[in-house]
């Protein structure tokens, strides 16, 4: 297996705060990788500096074997990296099948002229996109909502529709973060079948969680941030077992 | 097979309603001037206008989600290029020009109207530029400011060069001639005698249309889609790796690109452009016609344009005798009881109907 990502050095600090400081990340294509931490360890920087929504003050970021430079969030989407938000955003006022139809703008071509022409290809690749939408939509299980606005779905199923949409790109790596938040016990179990089918099917998966039990029981390997810094790098019996992380999660009065 | 049915019935539904608004678009000049002879045409002739701009501002406003508070200024810049290109104004300020063009200058509308467009384009796009980051109440305020600068360049540009000849404006302005009929004159046709005013809008009526098709066609498309996308959540869609400010750059071309073009047909009709026709109430009232129509909505906005262009004209023609047979005698100035029902009006939409008196039905099953 070669490395599908792979980060290393990245800093970014918000005035005198570290907010990260020499954070490596390699994620071998097929895995499931989780990043986890206590609150206000860095994850969600972390992801925000990969996927371009902030600028990182230091860092090496290659996908695929090819760098790229977070510097913009399309373009970091356009290399191959699809994220879903800790909050849920989805286009609100659009069709769940128009949310995913969005999802596949980056591998269709048809512009302003197609749209007004519709000649034979802009047809062609219209259908196409109608079509592999709605592939996605019946792959993460929700295909009969097709027509229904985005924000009249239950939480379990705009979260489903966020994945699909996110699907829908064709991602080199799919990236979540805090998917399961905000779920009851069986939403988080039905989302943990959604994610291993998705595993299943050969893609590769970065898990931003705070969710320690779905992460330790879905992931290949972990990583632990704490004020910034990775605790510890392995597998997920490893890491439950390593004395930083107890630490980290526990508090200091541990040892103190 | 469910969704076949679910399919099918709104079309038929759209080609119904589609026959029923072409018969009214050609049917609506010859009733209103039954009602109220060539003022009323006149007025459906701008109402004609107002629909080219209010569906470019809906591109902007309505897909993409920009507020932009200065959309007359493309109108402007359109109704301008026109003046300049056929009328007699720039010849006599540069003798040399006069000189070259013995026969003076008159454009041929077939050149004006896609040249008005694109400039308008370009504008749209100087305007986008700068303003790309800004989102909400700040790209308000920008474009606001945009929307006077305009406006005022054209009332100062008279020197050092005299090139819109300030506040007075620009006269004679050539009328429309279209496959050498002039459509300021009336015509016999088949025997009926078609006033100019009819003519116009006809003539308007078909660049109209065209406008509408594009719109439809765009939006039901994947730069529709996009737009709509960036308008519900401009993160999530730049997540999805589209790139926002192409995007909305080209909504600001697109949507100016009408606005030109109902410009360019507006100082041809009217004979004279000058500054005080593009005001920012002028924005205000499009913007309006956009809003209480319902926003992204193409037949909502579009009723939005002959709700707020008749209402004014109808309410001026009628408030007096209404008066006069309630009361006896005219107590209120019907213009001032024009201005307060107009007002009325734009509040009880907004309060009883905040997405517009006709939604797009997405909306609606909020």
């Amino acid at each position: 297996m070669s490395a599908l990502l792979q980060i290393e050095g990245v800093s970014k600090h918000f005035g005198g705060v570290n907010a990260l400081s020499e954070v490596n990340l390699t994620i071998k294509a097929g895995q499931v990788y989780g990043l986890i931490g206590p609150n206000g360890a860095g994850k969600t920087t972390f992801f925000n500096v990969m996927t371009g929504l902030y600028r990182a003050d230091a860092g090496r970021f290659a996908l695929a074997g090819t760098p790229y430079e977070p510097s913009s969030v399309h373009k970091v989407a356009q290399a191959g990296i699809a994220r879903t938000f800790q909050n849920i955003r989805l286009f609100n006022a659009m069709t769940v099948l128009e949310n995913v139809m969005v999802g596949r703008h980056v591998r269709t071509r048809n512009g302003v002229w197609a749209a007004l022409v519709r000649h034979r290809r802009a047809r062609v690749e219209e259908a196409d996109t109608r079509r592999i939408a709605q592939h996605w939509l019946d792959y993460v299980g929700i295909g009969e909502l097709a027509e229904r606005r985005a924000d009249t779905l239950s939480y379990g199923h705009q979260r489903r529709l966020e994945i699909a949409r996110a699907l829908a790109t064709e991602p080199k790596l799919l990236a979540l973060d805090e998917p399961a938040a905000g779920m009851n016990a069986a939403e988080k179990l039905q989302l943990r079948d959604l994610l291993e089918k998705i595993r299943n099917d050969g893609r590769t998966l970065l898990l931003i969680e705070h969710d320690v039990k779905l992460v330790m029981g879905l992931c290949d390997r972990i990583t632990v941030l704490d004020h910034g810094q990775v605790i510890a790098e392995g597998a997920p019996h490893d890491v439950r077992s390593n004395p930083a992380v107890i630490e980290a999660y526990l508090g200091g009065g541990v040892h103190g | 097979m469910s969704l076949s049915i679910a399919m099918t019935q709104p079309t038929q539904r759209a080609r119904i309603g589609l026959v029923l608004f072409a018969l009214a678009l050609l049917l609506a000049p010859w009733i209103a001037g039954q009602a109220g002879g060539n003022a009323w045409v006149r007025m459906l002739d701008f109402a004609l206008l107002y629909i080219m701009l209010a569906l470019g501002l809906n591109i902007v406003v309505g897909y993409a989600g920009l507020l932009d508070l200065g959309f007359i200024a493309f109108y402007a810049v359109g109704a301008y290029l026109a003046a300049l290109l056929s009328s007699p104004h720039l010849l006599t300020q540069f003798p040399a020009l006069a000189a070259a063009l013995p026969h003076g200058l008159h454009t041929s509308i077939w050149i004006i109207v896609p040249l008005a467009g694109l400039l308008a384009a370009g504008f749209g796009m100087l305007l986008g530029a700068p303003t790309l980051g800004l989102r909400g109440d700040y790209l308000a305020i920008v474009t606001l400011g945009f929307g006077e600068i305009i406006r005022i360049f054209m009332r100062n540009l008279d020197r050092p060069l005299n090139i819109t000849n300030g506040p007075k404006g620009i006269s004679s302005v050539d009328p429309i001639q279209l496959f050498g009929v002039n459509l300021a004159r009336t015509q016999d046709i088949f025997g009926f005698r078609v006033p100019s005013v009819y003519l116009y809008y006809y003539l308007f009526a078909v660049l109209a249309l065209l406008i509408m098709f594009a719109c439809v066609r765009l939006q039901d498309s994947r730069i529709g889609r996009a737009w709509l996308a960036i308008r519900e959540d401009e993160d999530a869609a730049q997540a999805m790796g589209l790139n926002t400010r192409r995007l909305k750059l080209l909504a600001f071309a697109i949507g100016a690109s009408f606005g030109g073009v109902g410009g360019a047909l507006f100082a041809s009709f009217q004979g004279f452009v000058s500054p005080e026709s593009f005001s920012l109430n002028e924005s205000v009232a499009v913007l309006a016609m956009v809003v209480l129509g319902g926003m992204g909505h193409i037949p909502g906005v579009i009723l939005g344009c002959v709700l707020l262009a008749a209402l004014p004209e109808v309410l001026r023609a009628t408030m007096g005798s209404v008066q006069q047979w309630l009361f006896g005698q005219v107590l209120v100035d019907p213009e001032i009881i024009r201005q307060l029902f107009y007002g009325l009006a734009l509040i009880l939409v907004m309060l009883y109907r905040p997405a517009g008196v006709w939604p797009a039905s997405r909306e609606a099953a909020r």
